[in-house]
Parts: structure tokens; C-alpha cells; sequence
């Protein structure tokens, strides 16, 4: 990419960014997001006293404790996807289609930048504060997990960059439909899709559970089909991915959506495929009248 | 001939089964101020989005100096206003034209940020945010916005229709002085009587093709000479003022009482109205 369009990227990408601080929208996540990590920490520091106190003087068959610590930090984890993919809907909100409608878009497509830098500009802006922001969200809950339950998860990083991939995959999804569908129809349909690839996981942890290959299957190709469910299941394995024993296995059914794992070749498919909806929001764009 | 700095050829364009634009030729030079005319839903505005770039034209094509339109080369070297455009309400009006600087790469910085809100009469507003200004005020600070980077070409979309006749002026003095920096403008419109008194040249649009074009003064031409007599007023159509003389002449030998003389030109209106034949969009 050449000097000017870098240029042209950061103006657009600090435009967004300045629109967030602007408009208190990063101020409202930061508040919002504080009160959910207060929650947390709060419902961690009491699931840790009471299940110490119930299983204390038990026959050790399983182990509560990291029952519940991998339990509290599932639930936390699914909560930062959600919020995370919230955030990467909203950011995307109306880029193309919305944006022209209103006469926003026309005054900057009409500049040197063009089309497909744009829009890469407003994944780019879009991508990096999500993912930021999950990443943040779910490290702050990995600490807290630590500082009231002195539970930590078996694998730290890896679950926390295929939830920064998979709100970047959202985002992305949200761009390409963002060039097709009104900004209420956008948001509608993405969400929907999120919660869609989400369930499809559930379906997923309820067929291994009750040993149905059907289900199992439906879990696998919706894991491929939106890859950041895929992600997310692996997310998941990855935390609980050392535990052995009874524990294990009754982790693998929690709660919060099909821990399955993954190997790289689902975090290379996670990357074209991102790469692959961003060339069609593109192609779309360019086709475009405005 | 120097190269047209726009070049609009056999220009066609169809959404669906509705022509809007149906083989239009036209050319803007350097320095040359070209007023695009018609009816609502003419096609003025396609022909202005085909040229830069936001619109795909069905057939035929345009050139910007030289380049096709929608290319980086092509938007490197245009400015436009849209007919409908909004600006981020929280910016402020320094803060949108710095914007544009960074995505057009002007090296003006601050004294061209300066001199745009100059031109516009803006200066005081410099800080103001967006939300905050009339309508009027966006769309002055809309025609600053299209001049970020010297454009050689000026693509203007209804870009008075909001103002009120202070911010008329105000674009109309800063169009002539366009006009002396070499700019070539487009400028679309609904108002005659602006178009009338700045543009060199008059393009007249109906039902997506070019009806009439010329000078405002060569559309125009002779009207009638209008003579007021003993026995009432008789108008001579067609006739000029270099007609006037001989007309009196005639009158006055055929014993006729001559008391005024009234040389009338029919006026872009008139041209306008039997140009589009009464069609209003």
C-alpha cells in the first residue's frame, strides 16, 4: 500500500476513533463494561467461598474448585464475545449503505482514497478496537478469576486471540452486509447470526453429550460455516484444556457453548475466510451506485 | 484546442427499465464555467455522479483531463459538492477540511484551511461544530470542503439551493473567482438567473438527453421589437435591435404616430420552458 492511501487508512481510521471519543461512545462501553466486571467479580467471589465451603470434607471425585473457576470464566468469556461482537456490529453500523443514504459516504469516495481502501480503513478501525477491547475485557477477568478464586485458566493467551479474531470476523460480516442491508436490517441480521453460530455450538456440546452424530455434525459445519463460533469453541477447550479427570469431561459440556478443539487449520480457515468476506464486501462496494 | 478538462461522451445510463441519461456530449475547459439545466429527474445529477466516480455509466463515457472518471487520477484532480450530503455533526468545520487535506494528501495545511473558510466567510465559524451550523452555513462550508487541493475541476451539485441571497452572492463571487484561477465548474442547478449571470456556457437536460446548449446570451438571442403607435402596441418577433430604425422608419412612412420603442429579449426562462416543454419533475 502506497504512502498516500496509509495516509488516507489513518485519516479515516482516526475519524472513527475520534467519533467514539466524541460522541462518549467509548466512555458508555468503558462504564457498562466496569459494571460488568464488578458483577463478575462479585458472583466470582462468592461462587468461590460457597463452593469451598460445600465441598470441603468431601471425597475429592471432583475437583469444585476448578469447576467452578473454568465455570465463572466460561460465563465471563462468552459475556466479552458478546459484548465484543455488539461492539464490532455497532462500529460497522451503516458504513455503506446507511452512510451513502444519509449523503455521509460520497464526499469521502469521491477522494483519491477510493472504495476498497475505505472500507479496509473501516474494518481496520473497526477490527482493532473490538479486538482490543475483548482482549482487554477478558484479561481483566482472567485477574479477577485469580484474585478471588486463585484460579487461573490452563491456556491464557491463545483463548483470547480467537476471541479478538472472531470479533474481527464479525466485524466483517457486519461490513459486508452493511453494503446490501439498510443500518436496522444490518444490525438485525448480523446479531442473528451471531446468536445463530452460537446456538449451532450449543447443538454441538448437546450432541457429544448425549453421543447424537447428527447434532455433532451440525456443531462442526456451523463451526466452519462462521468460524467465530469455531474459534470461540476452541477458546473455550484451550481453558480447560490441562484439567484431567471427572472434571474434565464435566467442563467439556459447560455451560456456555461447545468447547471443542481446533487445530491451526481453523485458525488459517478463520483468516481466509476473513480475508475472503472482506474481497465480496469489496466487490459489492465497488458495484455500487451511490 | 486545448484538452477539455471534462469530456462527458455519448453518455448513457439505466436503472432497470428507466433511462436516465440517454447519449449526452459535453465538454468543460479550463477556466470555464458550464451551468447544467432541466427538470427534476432530468438526469443532472447522474451525469455529475458519473463524473466522479459514484455512479457506473451504462455506455459511452468520461474523462477527466484526460483520465477516466472514477480513477485515483481522475478523483485526484476534482472537487464535489452532492446535492444531499451531510457532514459528521461533532466535527468541528477545521477539523472536517483538516480531514479532507489528510485524504486528498494537500500540503496547504493551515493557511489553506484558512484561506477555504476566507472564501466561504466562515472564518468566525472555524471552531464551530457541524450540528450547530444552518443549513446555509454547511453548505458554504460543503463548497470549502470541494476546494480542499486546488481541484482543476469543480463538480457542483445544487450548491445554492440552501443558501439565502448574502450566501448566494457569496458562491457566486467565489465561482468568478474560480473562473479567473483556471477552474473548470459544473454547476447544477435549479435557479436560472444565477446561471444566467456567471456561467460562459448553458447545458439544457430533458428526459436524460441535451436539448440546447450554448452561451446564456447566443440561447437567449433577439425576441422581439415591441412599438407603441396611435392605433396601440405592435410587437415584431424575431426582430432585433439593429432592426429598431427601420421598423420606426417604416411606421412613421406608412403615417403611423411613434411613441416608444421597446427592443425585448427572450430571456433563459423563456429559452428554458420551450426547451423542456413545460416538463417539471
Amino acid at each position: 500500500m502506497s504512502g498516500s492511501r496509509l495516509r488516507s487508512v489513518a485519516a479515516v481510521v482516526g475519524l472513527s476513533v475520534q467519533e467514539g471519543i466524541r460522541r462518549r461512545v467509548f466512555l458508555a462501553v468503558l462504564i457498562l463494561t466496569a459494571g460488568f466486571l464488578a458483577l463478575y467479580g462479585l458472583g466470582a467471589h462468592f461462587a468461590f467461598n460457597d463452593v469451598d465451603e460445600f465441598a470441603a470434607g468431601e471425597p475429592k471425585i471432583l475437583d469444585a474448585h476448578a469447576f467452578t473457576g473454568a465455570t465463572m470464566f466460561g460465563m465471563a468469556m462468552f459475556a466479552t464475545l458478546f459484548l465484543g461482537a455488539v461492539l464490532a456490529v455497532f462500529l460497522t453500523l451503516g458504513v455503506v449503505r446507511g452512510d451513502a443514504e444519509s449523503g455521509l459516504l460520497q464526499p469521502i469516495v469521491v477522494r483519491p482514497i477510493g472504495r476498497t481502501t475505505m472500507l479496509i480503513a473501516r474494518f481496520a478501525g473497526a477490527a482493532a478496537l473490538s479486538a482490543a477491547y475483548v482482549i482487554a475485557v477478558y484479561l481483566l477477568a482472567a485477574a479477577i478469576t485469580k484474585a478471588t478464586g486463585d484460579w487461573s485458566p490452563d491456556h491464557l493467551l491463545g483463548p483470547a486471540l480467537a476471541l479478538a479474531l472472531g470479533v474481527a470476523i464479525i466485524a466483517a460480516l457486519s461490513l459486508l452486509a452493511s453494503t446490501v442491508l439498510s443500518v436496522t436490517a444490518q444490525g438485525i441480521v448480523v446479531l442473528m447470526v451471531f446468536g445463530a453460530g452460537l446456538t449451532a455450538g450449543l447443538l454441538a456440546q448437546i450432541g457429544n453429550a448425549i453421543d447424537s452424530d447428527s447434532l455433532h455434525t451440525i456443531g462442526r459445519v456451523a463451526s466452519w460455516t462462521l468460524p467465530f463460533e469455531g474459534l470461540y469453541s476452541a477458546g473455550l477447550h484451550a481453558l480447560i484444556s490441562g484439567t484431567s479427570g471427572l472434571t474434565g469431561v464435566i467442563l467439556q459440556l459447560g455451560p456456555f457453548g461447545g468447547s471443542e478443539a481446533a487445530g491451526p487449520e481453523m485458525i488459517v480457515w478463520s483468516f481466509a475466510y476473513l480475508v475472503g468476506v472482506l474481497a465480496l464486501a469489496s466487490f459489492a462496494f465497488s458495484r455500487r451506485d451511490l | 484546442m486545448a484538452e477539455p478538462v471534462l469530456a462527458v461522451r455519448e453518455l448513457s445510463k439505466r436503472y432497470g427499465s428507466q433511462e436516465a441519461l440517454a447519449g449526452i456530449d459535453l465538454e468543460v475547459g479550463a477556466g470555464q464555467l458550464v451551468g447544467l439545466l432541466g427538470p427534476n429527474g432530468a438526469g443532472k445529477s447522474t451525469l455529475t455522479k458519473i463524473a466522479c466516480g459514484l455512479v457506473r455509466p451504462s455506455g459511452g463515457g468520461v474523462e477527466v483531463l484526460g483520465e477516466p472518471a472514477g480513477s485515483p487520477q481522475a478523483r485526484a484532480a476534482l472537487g464535489y459538492l452532492a446535492e444531499l450530503f451531510r457532514f459528521p455533526g461533532w466535527c468541528t468545520a477545521e477539523e472536517l477540511l483538516r480531514f479532507h487535506q489528510r485524504l486528498v494528501g494537500s500540503a496547504g495545511g493551515e493557511a489553506e484551511r484558512r484561506e477555504l473558510l476566507e472564501l466561504v466567510d466562515l472564518s468566525a465559524a472555524a471552531g464551530k461544530r457541524i450540528e450547530a451550523m444552518s443549513k446555509g452555513m454547511q453548505q458554504r462550508l460543503g463548497v470549502a470542503q470541494a476546494l480542499i487541493g486546488s481541484p482543476r475541476l469543480l463538480l457542483l451539485d445544487e450548491p445554492t439551493s440552501a443558501l439565502d441571497p448574502v450566501g448566494r452572492r457569496i458562491v457566486r463571487e467565489l465561482l468568478e473567482e474560480l473562473r479567473r484561477r483556471d477552474v473548470a465548474v459544473l454547476l447544477n442547478s435549479h435557479l436560472l438567473s444565477e446561471v444566467e449571470l456567471i456561467c460562459d456556457h448553458v447545458a439544457i437536460i430533458a428526459r436524460g438527453k441535451l436539448v440546447k446548449a450554448g452561451t446564456p446570451e447566443g440561447l437567449a438571442g433577439p425576441g422581439a421589437v415591441e412599438v407603441e403607435t396611435g392605433s396601440g402596441v405592435r410587437s415584431f418577433d424575431g426582430a432585433g435591435r439593429e432592426d429598431a430604425p427601420r421598423i420606426v422608419a417604416e411606421l412613421v412612412a406608412a403615417g403611423e404616430s411613434v411613441y416608444r420603442v421597446e427592443v425585448r429579449h427572450s430571456s433563459l426562462e423563456d429559452v428554458y420552458l420551450e426547451a423542456v416543454g413545460g416538463e417539471t419533475g
